[in-house]
């Protein structure tokens, strides 16, 4: 079996891996980080947003081993030294989350927009960008005031 | 997923040479339809030639009259080009509007055209603006390329490298969603090039892309919206399903072209 090697959250990790594993299967299964969420496994529902190389991806439609190299963050990678990172505060602050299944790949694509799009968020801007996220439980109202409060928390 | 082995060569005349070794190998782009389809098990590749090293096949140039874009070009990239957005505008909303933001980090031009998916958004723009698809074995103008549902003119281990759009005078793209999906349940380009107007209808064939000679008739007539009142498209040959009937499919075409006519620039 190939090896593959890459950054997740900050650490060099290595294994060897059967052409066929997903980088979500290889998160979950492999190095344990079950924050990655598999929901609906066809690229369309988003809880199984990660960043490689800082770009948002579904994981759950990349293979491990295309991603020799690659620098991976998870959920898990973003509070740091025990204190949650902005959009995860302002997720608990806006109660962004009902079930909370789908709530790590919205954080993850949040943060995303936010590298992307700046800290200065309009409401439709947040809605049309967190198309590629689906939630079925809080009709999404409190997840774009939590993302438009992240963003600026996150301007600092 | 069926079991396969992997390849992963760094340029694109390697990659031909690798696949067209194998038995039964599939190139893999950014991986946005032949994953799922091979997690479904539809797709069942013995060997995978994957081209994400390839980085002869990456870049947008804008030359005089012409865009040449690399195959293993992601959506995100042709929406975000700023020589595009100057050059063809409309080509670089469209790869804006293709799925959602983790699909175009990841999704492919030259994937998007070898697969030919009849709700893609990419067969309208190389339709309706007459692209040539450069592969590693010729030139295929856009009208000889787009066989049919899923079907293409390229052969096995034929590559795709890039893609060559002449730049119009004007030219819009607007599509009717499905919510889910993001795919197009009808979408319309329109271009207009000197006295030639094109208009390529993707989301809605029963065969895949085609293009809308009622449409582009009154389009030639005085490139307006105005020109589109009136003007119904036939609904046979169009799909049916539980998205949208046929006739709602032949409508919505023709209220797509006016969009795509108001945004042309």
């Amino acid at each position: 079996m190939p090896v593959v090697s890459m950054t997740v959250n900050g650490k060099a990790v290595s294994a060897d891996v059967d052409p066929r594993t997903l980088l979500v299967q290889y998160l979950r299964e492999n190095l344990r980080l079950t924050g990655t969420h598999v929901g609906c496994d066809t690229s369309q529902c988003g809880a199984c947003v990660v960043h490689v190389n800082g770009a948002a991806i579904k994981s759950c439609t990349a293979l491990a081993v295309a991603l020799e190299g690659a620098n991976v963050t998870t959920i898990e990678g973003l509070a740091q030294g025990g204190k949650l990172h902005p959009m995860q505060e302002a997720f608990r602050e806006n109660h962004g989350l009902q079930c909370g299944f789908c709530t790590p790949g919205m954080i993850m694509s949040a943060v995303d927009i936010v590298n992307r799009k700046g800290n200065k968020l309009e409401e439709k801007l947040i809605r049309e960008e967190l198309e590629g996220n689906i939630c079925r439980c809080t009709g999404y109202h409190n997840i774009v005031k939590a993302i438009s409060a992240g963003a600026e928390a996150m301007g600092g | 997923m069926y079991p396969f082995t992997y390849h992963q060569p760094e340029n694109a005349r390697k990659a031909a040479t690798v696949a067209g070794k194998l038995e039964d190998a599939k190139f893999l782009a950014g991986g946005m339809t032949l994953l799922p389809t091979m997690k479904q098990r539809l797709a069942s590749p013995a060997n995978l030639v994957d081209l994400a090293k390839c980085d002869d096949l990456r870049g947008i140039e804008v030359a005089a009259r012409s865009v040449t874009i690399g195959a293993m070009t992601r959506h995100v990239d042709v929406a975000n080009s700023k020589e595009l957005q100057e050059a063809i505008p409309a080509l670089a909303d469209l790869a804006g509007m293709i799925g959602d933001p983790a699909v175009r980090n990841r999704g492919t031009i030259g994937g998007s055209l070898a697969n030919n998916d009849p709700a893609a958004d990419y067969p309208a723009a190389a339709l309706a603006l007459g692209a040539t698809i450069v592969t590693n074995k010729r030139k295929i103008e856009a009208e000889q390329y787009f066989t049919g549902l899923f079907e293409t003119a390229l052969e096995d281990g034929e590559v795709i490298t890039k893609v060559v759009f002449p730049i119009p005078a004007k030219a819009g793209y607007e599509k009717f969603r499905n919510p889910a999906s993001r795919y197009a349940i009808v979408g319309v380009f329109v271009a207009k090039k000197g006295s030639e107007v094109r208009v390529a209808v993707t989301g809605a064939g029963s065969s895949g892309v085609f293009r809308a000679t009622k449409i582009e008739a009154a389009l030639t007539a005085k490139f307006s919206s105005k020109s589109l009142e009136g003007v119904k498209m036939p609904a046979e040959g169009l799909n049916s399903d539980i998205h949208a009937d046929a006739e709602y499919r032949a409508h919505l075409i023709t209220v797509m072209a006016k969009r795509a006519t108001d945004k042309a620039k």
